[in-house]
């Protein structure tokens, strides 16, 4: 049993503090609480306390502030505090809270520092130490970077704890029996003669004494709910129709608006004219925005409909218009001015290329769109001194100093209400939905606006994945592989998303390089060259971000070197691989595949792996070369992420984060053309289909020390995978995405 | 205009060319019926008329003769459809959007085909997009429930 130490009870202050008719459990934000997020419904001696459990005599609800986007965060946030709390699934509700600084993702600020997850030396956890501070200071109350099982896994048991053990001196003082005497089940403090105490019950008292702080939590082999299938507490309302997502949301009063702006991104508009829209059916408004033209209807399809009929004329785009010229700047990027950074630098690479064949590939990685399903929406409504959003964001304070701004209301006053998303991958990352609505609302003071985008509206104003392009440069000796030197150039994801946010970061931005340089491998000479690319078009964090690309440049490189090594792709990593879960996630998929083993003919197969977000993850991928094309027919994937909180969630995220990977690799790109999107809806902008999914299996291992979330880290190594495999299978090397400009697919 | 959803009729006013998915949505607040693309390529949208499964975007409540049934009326929470319990059991769901359009396909699918190939799937389900990548649940689950509507 892990009694708290010292430096975890610091880190984790978690207290107590009554509140109308019951108690909330959470933790003391750091030192001095920045901004008390209980806006509504805490009175002020509450004001210290940033709640994860809030129970009165209505009931039970437990705070997960990590938004849910599909990948069931608010069930696995949820299962960690009611594993110590000792509740049962269906004895509470769950509430994503309200944005607050208290609520800063310390896992995040910790991915974002220059160390690679593997390194756990001082200067690594001092620098990691400082991005947290500052973290802090920004207020970055972020969901993303698959850190939010990181983030919650001790700090959501200990709140969970501390409440349970807070409610047993409560049943204490109130029955005389001694705490020690005292259990918990199911919501309820038992007493010796069988007698219980629900939790509602005890709400009262367990606000008016002192929080037990010094708490024991369960050793892993007695859990109930962590490590084992349960049901998603969504699951019912998702295959019914009943859940209610942010573009559902009904306000009374209402009105429903649509915009239309510049598809040259960023460029101005330079005159419209909504005579028509004006004259259409439902329209009560076409007002000019600062982005574009807004309309503003009695439903949603009638404000699409107008706002497609205003005629507008737009200005050219900050960035070149047609593809070539960003081609032309990443190619020309690869110069000595533009490095970013050298993070990996082991070994002579100039000696190790002297009188050497080296090895030469250039890689190709296009910008992408996020395009989850549900059009983006928000709805918002500018009152006196108040104002209310709802949608769908990972950013929630970023949202609330924006909206702030655009209204002149205070930012205590601006209240976030987090709705349900379907889907995002890093979208709702960005603000512009919801500061596009405050701006109209601003306007309409007093009424709801909900803003819908239409899907072709989503999609070509979408803050696309980064343009990459990599260059390898490697040399081979006694079967070996002797040097790997990989350059990656690509404009800075980070600059151009915290740009829209007015915000500037500083030093290099180690998503350039990410998925490439932190690879546990004990290559002799091995460098790994960040180039920053001028800005480009806007470009925000797609699902693994920088490793989205940089994991399949990498890779698929490697894979060459190891080839003209003569030597087995999956021998030749395993014997590179100097960490020891990385070592085994790669033997497992190589027992999972009997790899080595017989093929049928024109069938190939292709490992992979990359080390994104702390977690190991290696991929086997078998296809067939058919007179159709290339069919996928199988994929087994192995992934260290410390600890599998829910082992059928993580199976469900682990495959689809595979098809996220093999489907774009396969078919999507953004491109633009005249400096618009040309790609604005699903027929141009194609994703994989149910017929042409392989067969995926999955294994979680728990060798690793840290505890890591699992949305992002498998889709690095799922192109490489494919590449790899497509060249056992045909000889030929696909080395830019998407594939089918090379290859047929089935 | 008349029109029959779940078996409640309803008198609406909109224009001719209005698509069924946003009368439904927007005038009736049948809003497990989702938009997704407005296109025909995503299937978040589908629904049954007469029985069949129709992409709700591509026709205009105009021209819908027949009773329509969206997924709020294939089951309900507390009495499911055997599809809907296929579903619960192989926790398909990620975020959720497009299963509304998924179940309403493989409802309609497997009413016709009660015991379908792995290649009868594929074909049958590809027209429903997710973008999360639940396909290998879905499949399971299609088959699931193709025992359970065989057994009942
Ligand atoms: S919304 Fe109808 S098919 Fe996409
Ligand atoms: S579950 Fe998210 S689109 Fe299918």
């Amino acid at each position: 049993m892990s009694k708290l130490g010292k430096i975890a009870r610091r880190t984790f202050l978690i207290g107590s503090a009554a509140i109308v008719g019951g108690v909330a459990f959470g933790y003391y934000a750091y030192k001095k609480p920045a901004v008390n997020p209980l806006l509504d419904g805490l009175a002020d001696g509450e004001a210290a306390l940033t709640p994860y459990v809030k129970i009165d005599a209505s009931g039970i609800t437990l705070i997960t502030p990590r938004a849910d986007s599909g990948q069931g965060a608010y069930s696995v946030q949820a299962i960690m505090i009611a594993e110590e709390l000792d509740v049962e699934l269906d004895q509470f509700k769950v509430d994503p809270g309200v944005p607050s600084a208290a609520y800063y993702n310390t896992a995040l600020a910790a991915e974002s520092a220059p160390f690679p997850s593997t390194d756990d030396s001082f200067t690594a956890n001092t620098m990691r130490g400082v991005m947290d501070a500052m973290m802090k200071f920004m207020s970055m109350d972020i969901t993303g970077g698959s850190t939010t099982v990181p983030d919650g896994y001790t700090k959501l048991r200990v709140a969970g704890a501390v409440a349970r053990e807070t409610l047993k001196a409560a049943a204490s003082q109130k029955t005389g029996v001694p705490v020690g005497q005292l259990k918990t089940s199911k919501g309820a403090v038992q007493l010796p003669d069988g007698t219980e105490i629900l939790y509602t019950d005890l709400a009262s008292e367990a606000g008016q004494i002192e929080p037990v702080e010094e708490v024991q939590l369960r050793d892993p082999s007695t859990w109930r709910f962590m490590g084992k299938p349960t049901q998603r507490i969504d699951i019912v309302s998702k295959s019914t129709g009943t859940q209610s997502y942010g573009i559902d949301f009904k306000v009374d009063g209402m009105v429903h608006a649509m915009v239309r702006t510049n598809p040259r991104r960023g460029g101005a508009m330079l005159s419209f004219d909504a005579t028509e829209a004006e004259a259409m059916r439902g329209v009560q408004k076409v007002m000019q925005i600062s982005t574009g033209v807004a309309v503003i209807a009695d439903n949603t399809w009638r404000a699409i409909q107008a706002a497609n009929a205003v005629e507008i004329e737009w200005g050219t785009a900050p960035y070149p218009p047609e593809m070539d010229a960003h081609w032309q700047t990443l190619s020309d990027s690869f110069t000595p001015d533009l490095v970013d950074s050298t993070l990996r630098d082991d070994g002579d690479i100039e000696a190790a290329e002297n009188g050497a064949d080296v090895i030469e590939a250039e890689y190709r990685a296009p910008y992408l769109a996020h395009a989850p399903l549900e059009p983006i929406s928000a709805t918002v409504h500018v009152q006196d001194g108040r104002v209310d959003v709802w949608t769908g964001t990972q950013i929630p304070s970023f949202l609330r100093s924006n909206v702030a701004d655009i209204t002149g209301v205070e930012n205590e006053n601006v209240h976030i209400h987090m709705l349900v998303m379907g889907g995002s991958f890093g979208h709702r990352l960005e603000a512009r939905v919801v500061k596009e609505a405050a701006e109209i609302a601003r306007e309409m003071k007093g009424t709801p606006v909900k803003l819908t985008y239409s899907r072709e509206e989503d999609l070509t104003h979408n803050d696309t994945r980064q343009i990459a392009m990599a260059r390898g440069r490697g040399t081979v000796r006694d079967g070996k592989v002797q040097s790997l030197d990989l350059g990656i150039a690509m404009p800075s994801v980070i600059a151009s998303q915290m740009g829209r946010q007015g915000m500037s970061v500083p030093g290099p931005d180690t998503q350039i390089v990410a998925g490439a340089w932190e690879q546990p491998l004990s290559i002799p000479n091995y460098r790994v060259t960040g180039y920053r690319a001028p800005e480009l078009a806007p470009i925000s964090s797609w699902r693994s971000v920088g490793a989205s690309s940089n994991g399949f440049f990498h890779d698929v490189f490697l894979d060459e070197l190891i080839n003209a090594a003569g030597a087995d792709p999956m021998e030749e990593r395993i014997r590179l691989c100097w960490h020891d879960p990385s070592r085994k996630v790669l033997e497992k998929v190589a027992e999972m595949s009997s790899w080595g083993g017989a093929l049928k003919p024109d069938q190939g197969r292709g490992v992979a792996f990359c080390m994104s977000f702390g977690v190991p993850t290696a991929e086997v991928v078998e296809v067939t070369n058919t007179d159709d094309g290339i069919r996928l027919d199988r994929v087994w994937v192995a992934a260290d992420v410390g600890k599998v909180v829910d082992p059928v969630n993580f199976e469900n995220m682990v495959q689809g984060g595979v098809v996220w990977g093999l489907g774009h690799a396969i078919m999507s790109e953004i491109t633009y053309s005249d400096g618009m999107t040309e790609q604005e809806n699903y027929d141009t902008y194609e994703s994989m289909r149910m017929y042409q999914v392989p067969q995926i299996e999955v294994a979680g291992l728990e060798n690793a020390e840290q505890v890591r979330g699992i949305g992002e880290p498998m889709v690095p190594p799922a192109a490489a995978a494919l590449s790899n495999a497509i060249f056992a299978a045909t000889g030929q090397r696909i080395r830019e995405m998407p594939m089918n400009k090379f290859i047929d697919f089935v | 205009m008349k029109l029959t959803v779940n078996g409640t009729d309803h008198e609406v006013d909109v224009e001719e060319d209005m698509p069924l998915l946003w009368v439904l949505r927007d005038a009736l607040g049948y809003t497990g019926v989702k938009y997704g693309c407005g296109v025909a390529q995503c299937g978040a949208c589908t629904v049954h008329i007469d029985g069949e499964a129709v992409k709700s975007c591509q026709i205009s409540a105009m021209d819908v003769e027949s009773p329509v049934t969206t997924i709020e009326g294939l089951g309900t929470p507390d009495a499911l459809h055997s599809v809907q319990e296929a579903w619960i059991e192989h926790q398909v769901a990620q975020c959720g959007y497009c299963q509304s359009g998924q179940i309403m396909a493989a409802a309609a699918f497997l009413a016709v085909t009660p015991n379908p190939s792995d290649g009868d799937i594929d074909e049958a389900m590809s027209s429903n997009l997710c973008r999360c990548g639940t396909y290998p649940r879905i499949r399971a689950a299609v088959k699931t429930a193709a025992t359970k509507l065989n057994g009942a």
